[in-house]
């Protein structure tokens, strides 16, 4: 039952991803990264971490394939790229090898690790069932990790304020001069905002 | 055949090359993105079989922080190439050489 349920979702997550980088029109591209997401989450749910197959669905195919999404629409999608033109000659059998060397770098590793992995295990925190998961994982998040925590939310928070930064359209140049500065304390007047 | 971690490795090794190959592939810098997604999640494939088989919770709380560095790192990115193809109406990664001044 393990092996088909593996197999079928291999299956799906690798055909979902030749289709991400084979695809012309990003909208496709996108679609099959929903495959691969889920194909990734059913092999969550086999490994038994469930919290995170269900956050893989909430964040990555909710969240992040939808701005991929949201964007493709913003740009237009009529910018389907020429897969036939190739902007740096030779630059596709490099990539291609390339690829292929860095896969032949990673089966080295497998192969040399006869066995699978060996190390030496830290003082951890046992995996319990699967029904236990998500507690087990929030105390471990809020107790021994809660420093890293506390780091993510500051990185969302600046990522947040980037984001808002990058995409309102400056009405001056961002850098003013001190001269610029004393002027616009004088005249205070409401500047438009920008937007589209 | 039982599958065992080394099938769930190989997997991923796939899965991360198939992305390489597409990042340095296309030039789309939305696909590229997209490609970089299926690279991390090569990783997070990695990080829960290996935590699984070592029955170590550090695997899965690992994929919790790159699944929030990768959510941080979309919405910038995304930021950025809308606020570059207002300028420049091309969606080419190569038309960016610019910025090497």
């Amino acid at each position: 039952m393990e092996t088909v349920v593996f197999l079928i979702s291999a299956a799906v997550i690798l055909s979902g991803a030749l289709g991400v980088i084979f695809s012309k029109n990003p909208v496709h591209s996108a679609l099959f990264m929903v495959q691969t997401l889920f194909g990734v989450a059913v092999l969550f749910v086999l490994l038994e971490a469930t919290f995170l197959a269900a956050i893989q669905v909430i964040v990555y195919a909710g969240a992040i394939v939808i701005l991929f999404v949201f964007v493709i629409t913003l740009l237009g999608v009529d910018r389907a790229e020429d897969l036939k033109v190739e902007p740096i000659s030779g630059q596709r059998p490099l990539a291609v090898v390339l690829g292929a060397s860095i896969f032949g770098i990673i089966l080295t590793v497998l192969i040399v690790a006869v066995g699978g992995p060996t190390g030496e295990q830290a003082a951890n925190i046992p995996i319990g069932d699967a029904t236990d998961n998500t507690k087990i994982l929030g105390e471990a998040l809020f107790s021994t990790q809660v420093f890293s925590v506390e780091l993510t939310a500051l990185l969302l928070t600046v990522a947040v304020v980037g984001a808002v930064v990058l995409s309102t359209r400056p009405t001056k140049p961002l850098i003013s001069t001190l001269e610029e500065l004393q002027n616009d304390a004088v005249e205070d007047e409401p500047e438009e905002k920008g937007g589209e | 055949m039982i599958i065992t971690t080394t099938w769930y490795l190989l997997l991923a090794a796939v899965l991360f090359s198939i992305g390489t190959t597409g990042l340095l592939v296309r030039r789309n810098p939305l696909i590229m993105f997209m490609c970089i997604e299926l690279m991390l999640n090569a990783v997070n494939i990695t990080f829960v079989s290996i935590g699984s088989h070592l029955n170590d919770l550090g695997g899965q709380l690992a994929v919790f922080f790159v699944l929030v560095v990768a959510a941080a790192e979309v919405v910038i990115g995304l930021a950025l190439v809308v606020a570059i193809m207002r300028r420049r109406s091309r969606t080419n990664a190569d038309d960016l050489k610019i910025l090497g001044g």
